[in-house]
Formats: C-alpha cells, structure tokens, sequence
C-alpha cells in the first residue's frame, strides 16, 4: 500500500497509509487463490469469510463484498487499518509460504472505504424485537455488541463516560493511523441501526450498574482497561512525567495539535517515550509531529519489540530515535520540579521464561540521557468504576470474571479489555460480538 | 447539549453557572465535581459541585476566571457542550453517622465556598455543629453570603487586606478564634489548604482538603491529577477529590499545578489580545 512521504507526514496529523486505488485491490484479490480450505479464515479472531469479499472485489460487487465482511465485522473501516493482520489472517495465508501474503487488511479496508464514500447499506430487514440492552462503554468491544444486538432488532442504548464516542479509537490511536471521521462514521452506521448513544454519562457514579439493571434486560459491560501504569521510580511525580493516556487524550481526543483547541499540550524540545508496544510508537509519532525530537526506551531489543513492525518502521522512517536494552531507573528534575533527564540502565538477555527472552540489568551500567518530558507507554489496566460498587466478581488484578462472556451477575454480561487486561482492538470487537450472541440466546 | 439557565458574574472574576444536567443530579453529593466544557474545542474543566436541585435536574456551579479556558466559559449563554458526572467521591461526613455530635469547622478559601457550602448545608440539615471561615483576597470577590449563613451556626469572613469581615489570612482567623472543633475541612487555594493543615496538625485535629488539579478525563484515565498521598501515587480523580489533609504533600501539587503555565497563559493572551497581538512578545512563536 503507498504511504505518505516521511517528511511530510512528520509535519502533519494526515492518515499514513493512504490506501488502495480500485485498480490496486483489483490486482491485489486476483492474487487470491480462493482455497477450498481457506486458512485465513481462521486467523481471523471474527472469522470474516475473507476468501468470499475478495472474489466479490474480483467481480466488481462490492455491495455483495461489503454485506460479506459486515456478517462477521461491525467496523471494518478500523479493523482494515489497525488490526495486527500480519499476525492473524495475513499470517495463515498460504501465499505467504512462498513470497507475499494477500494483504487482507488493506482489502478489508479498500471494501469499508469504498461503503463508506458510496452510502452502501444492508439490504437485511431488521425484526424488531421488545428487549433493551444497554451497554457500557463506547469503544471497540461496546459498538460491536451494540451492532450485533442491533442488527438484530434490539433496542440498544450505549453509555460513554467521555464526550465522544470511540473509546480507545477516539482517545487512543491517532489520527494519522486511524481518522477519527473514520470512527465518526462508524458510530454514525450503528445510530442509523436505532441505536442510541448517551455521551458524558459515567457508570459507576451518573448511574450505577443496578439502575440500569432495573431498567434493562440484559447489560454488556465494555469498559475497557483505560487506567495507566507508571513505574514507581524516583521523581515519577516530576511535573513533565506523563502517561501515555494523558498525552494521547490531549492530543486525539481533544485536539491540541489544532490551534482553534483550548486544550494545551506541553512544550517540549526532547521527548523519551517508555515502552515497546503501539501506544509508545502512537505518542512517540504523535509527539514527533509536533516537532519534538522523540526517544523511545525499551528494555528488549528491536526485534522483541510487542509493537507491529509496520508501525515500528514508520516510527523509525519519521525520525524516532531508539534506545534498546535499556530501562529507566530514575527521573531527575530540577527544584521547581521540572523533568531535567532520565537515568538509565543497560539490560541484557538472560534465559527466557512465559516463552519470551527475559531481561535484567548489568550492574553499573547507569547513563544519563538529558530530556524535558518522560512518557510512560508501560501497558494499562482495568478501570473498574462502573463495577466498583456492583456485585459483579472481580479477579486481584480487577479484571471481570466470566464464563464466557457472562459475569457473576445474572444477565450482566462483559468482554475485551475489561476481561482480558489490554490487548487489541479485534479482540474486543470479537468478544462483542460473542457477548451479543450470548445476550440474545439468554433474552430468547 | 446542556441547556444554560444562568451565567452570571457574582463577584470579581467570581460567575454563577446554572445548567440543566439531569443526570449529574440524580446521585450527585456534596464533594464530588463535574467536568464541563464549553464547546467541542473547549477543555475539559473539572468544577466542585456547588448546589443541585434534584427536581427540575439543575446543577449549580462557581467558578473563578483565572485562565483562557475559563474566560470563554463565561462567554456562554445558551448551552454547554458537556457536563459529565458526578465524579469523585462523595465527602466522608455525608452518609456518616459518627459526626452528628461533633463540631465541625469548614475552611473555605475564594472560590472554595461552593464547594464548602453544600456540605455544610447537610451537615446543618443534620443538625450538626458547623461553623464556617471564609477567607478572600479582597472584599470584591466574596460571593454567596447570605446563603452561607443559613447553613452554619456562626460565619466568619476574613479579608486579606481587611476590606472586608476581618483583616488577615484564615489561620489568623484559626488563631483569633481559639475554638475548640473535632473535624476542619479546607477548601481553597492549595497554598491555603497546606497552612491549615499545618496548623492542624499541631492542635491535632483531623483535617479533610479538597484537591483540584490539573485533569483531563476525570475518570482515572490519564493520571494528570496525580498527587503524592502519605508518599504514595494517587489519583484525585478517582481516589479523591478529598484527602487526609496531614497526608498531602502539597508542595509537589502546588508544582505539578504550573505544568502548563505557559501555554496557558499564551492562550488567555491570544484571547485577551484577539487579532490584536501580532507577536513580539517573544512566546507565540509558531503555536
């Protein structure tokens, strides 16, 4: 797929990966071999019947392609942009044993934009069907619930704690990885279903989830894992430390990077951004564009790296530094408290454990690396509020307990980051999916 | 859309919002805030409940203009963009039966009246002993007198520059008074919470603070109100905003509050200044 030039893109919030043309998905599904048993069908956490949109991509029927991959797949415009396909489908693809994978994704994609730009709908009725379900969170997990159960003639109503709908697809990933129109539109699709949205309302404190189990049958909880993680290092409270979260909230969700945008983000002249996974490269490359020289610090090497390999290229085309085994051990700052540097210390490999190499620190092997903000990108977990003061079984790492995608609580019902701690976009979306299928068989 | 039904400035920089949030009122109590923003490109303001009215779902808000952000909040007159909450917990005196007997002193500092004033108001329906120090710059920027001397047994007003009520701070006012209570809750600048709770601590009085730093979500999401608690990390967010006033490292919050001086101040200037200010200053550079 082309992508915008690196010395452009570092100056702008402009989608990276521009897409195919229709004569590039052309070519691309032609490659397909449309396998009896296709294997890529499988490497799709929703199953999507990949072979089947991509023949319909060969014979020009798109309406027929997009009705394909909206069986499986509430928002393929986002699945086709941020999923890690080259881990799932793309990875099963029997092409990709001799030479290049189909590029599932960017077909995905192709088909969702295309939907999306010519106003192609569902030709499938709706029956509707007297049951109100109401769902907790508005991101990944919450809409593909939402879909599903809307698709099928419930009345759906989703609550979001934040302004804007998307969860981690409006606060999170940026705008040049994924378009917040993009997510606009996607919410806009499942409103046109009858489902209805209720923005600011915080579960947990606005309502609790036992006002909501008066009034609904049954309830999906999607909340996510938002809360962030910090070290527990010295000076950690220093003023230019940030979380992730905070950094990409201010400029995603709330538009700092705009200048008619009230919400500021700090000044800073060299960055180091703590982790290896895709939110460090998203607040890396997000800080980048703001004309910040940005480090990113992680304790394994390149190739350990949890992040996707294309987003970790891009970071490096765009002018990320990075500074492998090697971790932070502590923050220095200045009397008023302002971050002056970080000191670090080298890591080295040493055996492996969980089937992954582990690390530890060569002694006295301290550096100091002079920076003026620190960004932690260290992984996130639950946010328990909607639960905290509802009877629904938590584990000590305050994730949800289901079986399934049922919780202790009788007709509440859960899935995504909120159960599984956090992991990706897809994996949400597919427990959404499964969540509604199970709300459904316990309503009939 | 949050339908405004008054706006008004009531003292020096000091406005009166009314807003229609149905949903906010419903559960909201006495300590716990709300987020608000004026338009979609507005911040997210985090404001401590003043008054609520849980029939015709009107919340009630002060604030103090002290920024770009919340100067263009008074520029509202017909509705706001959003108001999420309640957030925060609850002040432990609410739902708590162990301090009906107890003699309370409430600490407010400028615009910490709002926030002190409803607690105080169920404190007094309650019948508890409440007695309330109200301490300000100047006399201009006093605002809701006479509503706070229904709901407390005796108020004191202290003026800095003794304008008005008495002249001196509220530890002055502390010392002036020499009473003896079981229970003080500070509500004000942080410089402010901080000299009462020293104070405090030497009368060893348990003292509650109200802690209202930088935020953006509210729900525990980004970490911008991380304060340092007893050494250890918390939110105010989701752990506060109320916190053992002896436990509060204040001077790391009073440092954390200037993280974004700068880019603040370039805003209210901008603002200030509209198309007037063509550079020069040497801080509008490029942004």
């Amino acid at each position: 797929m082309r992508i915008a030039d690196a010395d452009t893109r570092t100056h702008n919030f402009e989608e990276v990966a521009l897409g195919y043309t229709e004569e590039e998905a052309k070519k691309e599904a032609s490659r397909c071999l449309n396998c009896a048993n296709p294997r890529c069908v499988k490497g799709c956490p929703v199953n999507i019947r990949i072979p089947e949109f991509i023949e319909a991509i060969k014979e020009n029927d798109m309406q027929k392609a997009y009705e394909v991959i909206q069986a499986s797949s509430s928002l393929p415009a986002v699945c086709g942009r941020v999923c890690p396909q080259e881990k799932q489908c793309e990875a099963m693809c029997i092409k990709g044993f001799k030479g290049d994978a189909i590029s599932i994704g960017a077909l995905e994609r192709y088909v969702a934009d295309y939907a999306r730009e010519n106003h192609l709908s569902l030709t499938k009725e709706i029956v509707k069907k007297n049951k109100k379900v109401a769902v907790i969170g508005a991101g990944p997990s919450g809409l593909s619930c939402a879909g599903e159960l809307a698709k099928n003639g419930y009345e759906v109503t989703i609550f979001e704690a934040l302004h804007k709908a998307g969860g981690v697809l409006t606060y999170g990933i940026p705008e040049f990885r994924l378009p917040k129109k993009i997510v606009e539109e996607e919410v806009d699709s499942l409103k046109k279903l009858g489902v209805k949205v209720e923005l600011n309302a915080v579960i947990g404190k606005s309502l609790s989830l036992e006002d909501l189990q008066e009034e609904y049958d049954a309830i999906y909880l999607g909340t996510g894992a938002g809360l962030p993680k910090f070290m527990g290092i010295e000076n950690e409270n220093a003023n230019e430390v940030f979380s992730a979260n905070e950094v990409l909230t201010r400029i995603n969700l709330m538009n700092a990077y705009k200048k008619d945008a009230m919400t500021p983000v700090k000044d800073s002249k060299v960055a180091v951004v703590v982790g290896g996974g895709n939110v460090a490269m998203d607040a890396a490359r997000s800080l980048r564009r703001l004309g910040i020289e940005v480090h990113i610090v992680y304790r394994r090497d390149m190739d350990e790296m949890p992040a996707r390999k294309a987003e970790v290229e891009h970071a490096m085309e765009e002018g990320i530094i990075f500074d492998t085994l090697k971790n932070p051990t502590r923050i220095l700052k200045d009397e008023d408290n302002h971050v002056t540097g970080v000191e670090l210390i080298a890591m080295e490999y040493a055996g492996e454990s969980d089937g992954r190499k582990s690390v530890r620190e060569i002694p006295d092997s301290h550096t100091i690396m002079n920076c003026d903000t620190i960004v932690m990108a260290l992984g996130t977990s639950a946010n328990d509020l909607a639960t905290t003061d509802s009877k629904v079984e938590r584990n000590e790492r305050n994730l949800i307990i289901v079986d399934g995608t049922k919780t202790s609580e009788k007709g509440v019902f859960a899935g995504g980051d909120a159960v599984t701690g956090a992991a990706t976009v897809i994996l949400a979306m597919e427990a959404g999916k499964k969540g509604a299928a199970e709300i459904m068989e316990y309503l009939s | 859309m949050y339908r405004v039904r008054k706006n008004e400035c009531i003292g020096k920089d000091v406005y009166l919002l009314e807003v229609e949030a149905p949903l906010v009122v419903k559960k909201c109590l006495p300590g716990q805030f709300v987020i608000v923003m004026a338009y979609e490109s507005s911040e997210r303001i985090p404001l401590t409940i003043y008054d609520y009215d849980r029939e015709n779902g009107i919340l009630s808000l002060i604030y103090q203009v002290i920024g770009a952000s919340t100067m263009e909040l008074t520029e509202v007159t017909d509705s706001l963009f959003s108001v999420a909450g309640p957030l925060g917990n609850p002040s432990e005196l609410m739902e708590n039966d162990d301090i009906l007997d107890k003699k309370i002193l409430f600490v407010a500092g400028g615009v910490g009246i709002a926030p002190v004033y409803p607690q105080a108001k169920y404190l007094t329906s309650r019948g508890v002993d409440v007695d309330i120090i109200y301490g300000a710059r100047t006399k201009d920027i006093i605002v809701i007198e006479e509503e706070t001397k229904k709901v407390c047994n005796n108020l004191y007003i202290t003026t800095d520059d003794g304008s008005y009520g008495n002249q001196g701070n509220v530890t002055d006012m502390m010392k002036k008074l020499d009473k003896k209570y079981d229970y003080c809750v500070a509500i004000g600048p942080v410089i402010m919470m901080k000299f009462v709770a020293l104070y405090t601590k030497e009368l060893g009085i348990k003292t509650i603070v109200s802690m209202n730093p930088i935020m953006v979500d509210g729900t525990g999401m980004c970490g911008a109100c991380r304060l340092l608690v007893d050494g250890k990390v918390k939110f105010a967010c989701v752990d506060g905003p109320e916190f053992d006033g002896h436990k509060v490292d204040f001077d790391n919050a009073l440092k954390r509050m200037s993280i974004y001086k700068t880019e603040e101040g370039r805003k209210k200037l901008m603002m200030e200044e509209g198309s007037t200010h063509h550079g020069g200053c040497g801080n509008c550079g490029d942004k």
